[in-house]
């Protein structure tokens, strides 16, 4: 099972690293998406595309159980950053940052059944060059 | 340990610290974290803690409920399986006719029952004394909510919309007042106190149980106060005054 999904995950990472053109309609660019709300990510892109998930798994925990924030690596400091600049929303079509991307590497994720996908008012939401550390 | 090694040996570990603690005869050092700063752990040293004057709340306000659905994104109706973080009590002494209203919420126990049952280690105690449920974990058995004394936790039974970034909410998870977590690890105090700061009522106090010079502490001190159910030494740490 784990292994599994080491493999299928090497393989997304392969082909989203490689460019290579492999579907009908995937490009060798990867997904369409419409331009973010904000500057640099506090990661290198390539680290994120692989490795996100764990950053986010590890840095939950922190959050949650130990009371840390900001934490470097938040969910809701990626969606403030990543929301789609006209609705500030990561989530409803082909072009919205997580759901783009997630639908051209054919994974699923979960964490909108319960987290918010809307970007914070830019009241409390500190988007800056650095990235948002919240 | 027998119970009288035991008190002696508590007498004399405090003992210890007083001594420690006195820097010069009659100067003491007085260590104790006010909030934390940003990006640090919570730290056993502080306890969080609220006191609530009965005599204070009004009967029929409800605008610490108010904030509370506002703050955390909850819906606000009031249909049997609703959440609700927050419920307005009202009391009356059938004998001397005496009335008094309050809130009941999650009363954040020392020795939390919901803790003690929770089959997966979802429900948890911060070391800064706010339990809470890590809905990453929880599976939506419900044993924390037939463990509640204070009928404190709620089941969340249909598909969320609308969460608030700072509070994710979703179906098939048990949920409680959270002290407004996200908000006090940031500085900030509960939005119940706020709400009810603002309507001149004042009948809530939140701050710090182990820092004798919090606000908290000296009332704590100066008044009697009760712990619900403290027949069950949960040592909570929500108490009331005027019940």
């Amino acid at each position: 099972m784990r292994a599994a999904g080491i493999l299928r995950a090497a393989i997304v990472a392969t082909l989203l690293l490689s460019g290579s053109a492999m579907g009908p309609v995937a490009s060798a660019a990867g997904p369409a998406l419409d331009p973010p709300r904000s500057g640099p990510c506090v990661e290198d892109p390539k680290l994120m595309r692989r490795s996100h998930m764990e950053f986010l798994r590890h840095d939950r925990d922190d959050t949650v159980r130990r009371g840390i924030r900001p934490v470097k690596h938040s969910l809701a400091a990626c969606v403030d950053c990543h929301a789609n600049a006209k609705d500030g929303q990561v989530l409803g079509s082909e072009q919205h940052f997580c759901q783009g991307c997630h639908s051209y590497a054919a994974v699923k994720p979960d964490c909108f059944g319960c987290h918010a996908s809307t970007a914070r008012p830019a009241t409390t939401a500190s988007a800056g060059a650095a990235g948002s550390l919240r | 340990m027998n119970p009288v090694s035991k008190r002696r040996r508590e007498f004399l570990g405090t003992a210890a610290t007083i001594a420690g603690a006195m820097i010069a005869p009659g100067v003491f050092l007085y260590d104790y974290a006010h909030g934390k700063a940003p990006g640090e752990a919570a730290s056993g040293k502080v306890r969080w803690g609220m006191l609530i004057d009965t005599t204070k709340c009004a009967s029929g306000c409800r605008d610490c409920v108010d904030a509370c659905n506002q703050e955390n994104g909850l819906p606000g109706t009031t249909r049997p399986t609703d959440s609700q973080w927050i419920r307005k009590v009202d009391l009356k002494d059938l004998k001397t006719g005496k009335a008094i209203s309050a809130p009941v919420m999650c009363q954040h126990c020392a020795d939390p029952p919901c803790v003690d049952v929770c089959p997966t280690g979802a429900s948890f105690k911060r070391a800064d004394g706010i339990v809470l449920v890590d809905r990453h974990t929880c599976i939506g058995c419900r044993y924390c909510m037939m463990a509640c004394p204070y009928k404190a936790r709620s089941f969340v039974h249909e598909p969320t919309t609308g969460q608030k970034p700072d509070v994710p909410r979703g179906k098939g998870c048990v949920e409680s007042c959270t002290l407004c977590v996200h908000k006090v690890d940031r500085g900030g105090t509960p939005s119940c106190v706020e709400a009810c700061a603002a309507a001149g009522h004042h009948a809530i106090v939140f701050g710090d149980l182990n820092d004798p010079q919090s606000e908290i502490s000296k009332r704590v001190r100066a008044v009697a106060t009760t712990q619900l159910r403290a027949d069950l030494r949960t040592d909570n740490g929500v108490r009331y005054q005027g019940i």
